[in-house]
């Protein structure tokens, strides 16, 4: 116990100055892209230097649009997650447990999957409105098919050598679902997870430049529309923190879930 | 040691393959008394494994017979314990929760018994280490651990010593008769190696090849615990021996083998 300890804890020292390795990096590009800008290198309107866009937060933040924004967006990417990853690992279960379901869905699903978010937006749009109700689920559909796939891989991915334990050891039906093809297909849905977060936020953005009325891609378009380039600066700046933010709680999720898998570690 | 607790009878095991059949077992005849420990021995290809494995429920397609306790074999399950070559542990599991697998160790009786396991394969402190974690040795007595747990009626072991180097190996033999001797349980290995037979075993059924056929029966009625190198144990081991070279014979002149 005391030596997993001490062997964890010769890895941790490096934490810190991996975090400085991967800020080398932005750190430089924004310093260069300050100065050019600062010498009028590079033109002011097109290419803000990131002091402009910093006090353009700044006063968006101060205003209270950006708070108001922010929570429409958040909320509108949360619940078409929350949708179309939800059924995406439910019908991913489901059809990686059944043959049959699969036989049933499966066609159809991959069907759907090859047309792209984007061609579907004006229907959606003709359909449900402007309003909320075709944003999430335009989300809902990028979410979908990540998990969708990764459940149904991890499923079929699970070793029949341990299937044979399981038979051995008596399991039953209901007990080598849940004791054994779901934590074998974890790492899977995990990924699917985190893939499906990423393409929900790829989802918003779509649906909010196109049509929309608030949100942080509203903000941007609107910005556009008067060529106030800070604040499409600053729209990508946080769809990028957003994005890292989440991702990085997912992962703090997989790291606590996958535990136990033995991987390279570079 | 009690009356016949397998009963294996003119036992034939084919399988069909795209271009012909293979006679894997052939009129095989063996009983298994309440609390022996038997090693069945050949070359690769002689069918050892599929006799466990038929033994064992995972395989239900030949004919003949198989009974465990009187009742036919129906399929695998919770009295026929099995020990594979790999140690096939849940790599998501630690070690007192691989040993119980789908038992909830809140149960206080499993918990017991875990406990109980784990300090009969040694291997106190390692509770809530997980598989990775482990050597060679250490998870296949995990693997022991967990097949014990349930009280099979017979031990089924596939070559499980065969992925280790010789001092852990020979570690394991001895841990594995304690066990043999402490839970009095009946106990089937298949090996290819005629030292480990020999050593473990009150009989060391010999397989030949294509198709698979008893050759010979050797008991082994050397006292436990038992000294490699004394005159009486290689004695045996040299009947043994012969008995195996024919077996390699026959498979090499009937160039079957390769």
């Amino acid at each position: 116990m005391s030596q997993r300890t001490a062997a964890a804890a010769g890895r941790q020292p490096g934490k810190g100055s991996l975090a400085a390795l991967a800020a080398i990096l932005p750190v430089a590009a924004l310093l260069l892209w300050e100065a050019l800008g600062h010498y009028g290198m590079i033109s002011e309107l097109l290419f803000p230097t990131p002091s402009t866009i910093a006090r353009a937060f700044v006063s968006l933040a101060q205003s209270g649009d950006l708070w108001i924004h922010l929570r429409i967006s958040s909320v509108r990417a949360l619940s078409g997650y929350a949708l179309g990853g939800g059924l995406g690992l439910l019908l991913g279960l489901l059809v990686g447990l059944f043959p049959r379901t699969e036989k049933l869905l499966d066609p159809s699903i991959q069907m759907i999957r090859m047309i792209p978010s984007l061609a579907v937006v004006p229907l959606f749009i003709l359909w449900f409105g402007i309003g909320e109700q075709s944003k999430v689920l335009i989300i809902a559909k990028s979410a979908f098919f990540p998990l969708y796939i990764q459940t149904f891989l991890g499923i079929r991915n699970v070793d029949n050598k341990l299937f044979e334990v399981a038979k051995v050891l008596g399991f039953s039906r209901f007990k080598q679902i849940f004791r054994l093809v779901l934590p074998a297909a974890l790492p899977h849905v995990v990924l699917g997870a985190r893939l499906s977060f990423g393409l929900s936020w790829l989802g918003l953005v779509v649906a909010e430049l196109i049509a929309s009325s608030s949100g942080i891609g509203y903000m941007m378009s609107d910005a556009r529309q008067f060529a106030d380039t800070p604040v499409v600066f600053v729209g990508i700046f946080l769809f990028a923190a957003l994005g890292l933010l989440t991702d990085s709680l997912l992962r703090l999720l997989e790291w606590r879930l996958l535990r136990w898998k033995d991987s390279y570690k570079g | 040691m009690g009356s016949a607790l397998l009963e294996i009878t003119n036992l034939d095991k084919r399988f069909e393959t795209a271009k012909d059949t293979v006679q894997a077992l052939r009129g095989i005849d063996l009983q298994v008394r309440e609390g022996e420990f038997v090693t069945v021995i050949g070359p690769s290809g002689c069918g050892k494994s599929t006799l466990l494995r038929i033994i064992a429920g995972l395989d239900t397609d030949y004919s003949g017979t198989v009974r465990l306790g009187g009742a036919e074999i129906k399929g695998p399950g919770i009295d026929k314990g099995f020990v594979f070559q790999e140690h096939r542990l849940f790599p998501w599991l630690t070690v007192e929760k691989n040993i119980a697998s789908d038992l909830s160790l809140r149960d206080k009786e499993v918990r017991r018994k875990v406990d109980e396991l784990i300090e009969l394969v040694k291997l106190k402190g390692f509770e809530k280490a997980y598989p990775r974690e482990l050597s060679g040795g250490m998870a296949q007595r995990v693997s022991i651990a967990r097949a014990l747990l349930r009280n099979p009626k017979i031990l089924l072991l596939d070559e499980p010593f065969g992925a280790l180097d010789a001092f852990t190996r020979a570690h394991m033999q001895d841990a594995l008769l304690e066990i043999w001797r402490t839970n009095k349980t009946t106990m089937i290995l298949v090996t290819h190696d005629i030292d480990e037979a020999v050593f473990l075993a009150n009989r060391v059924v010999i397989l030949k090849p294509r198709p698979g056929e008893i050759r010979a029966v050797v008991n082994v009625d050397l006292p436990y615990p038992r000294k490699k190198a004394t005159s009486s144990f290689q004695e045996l081991r040299l009947n043994v021996l012969n008995q195996f070279e024919k077996v390699e014979e026959l498979a090499l002149t009937d160039g079957a083998g390769i």
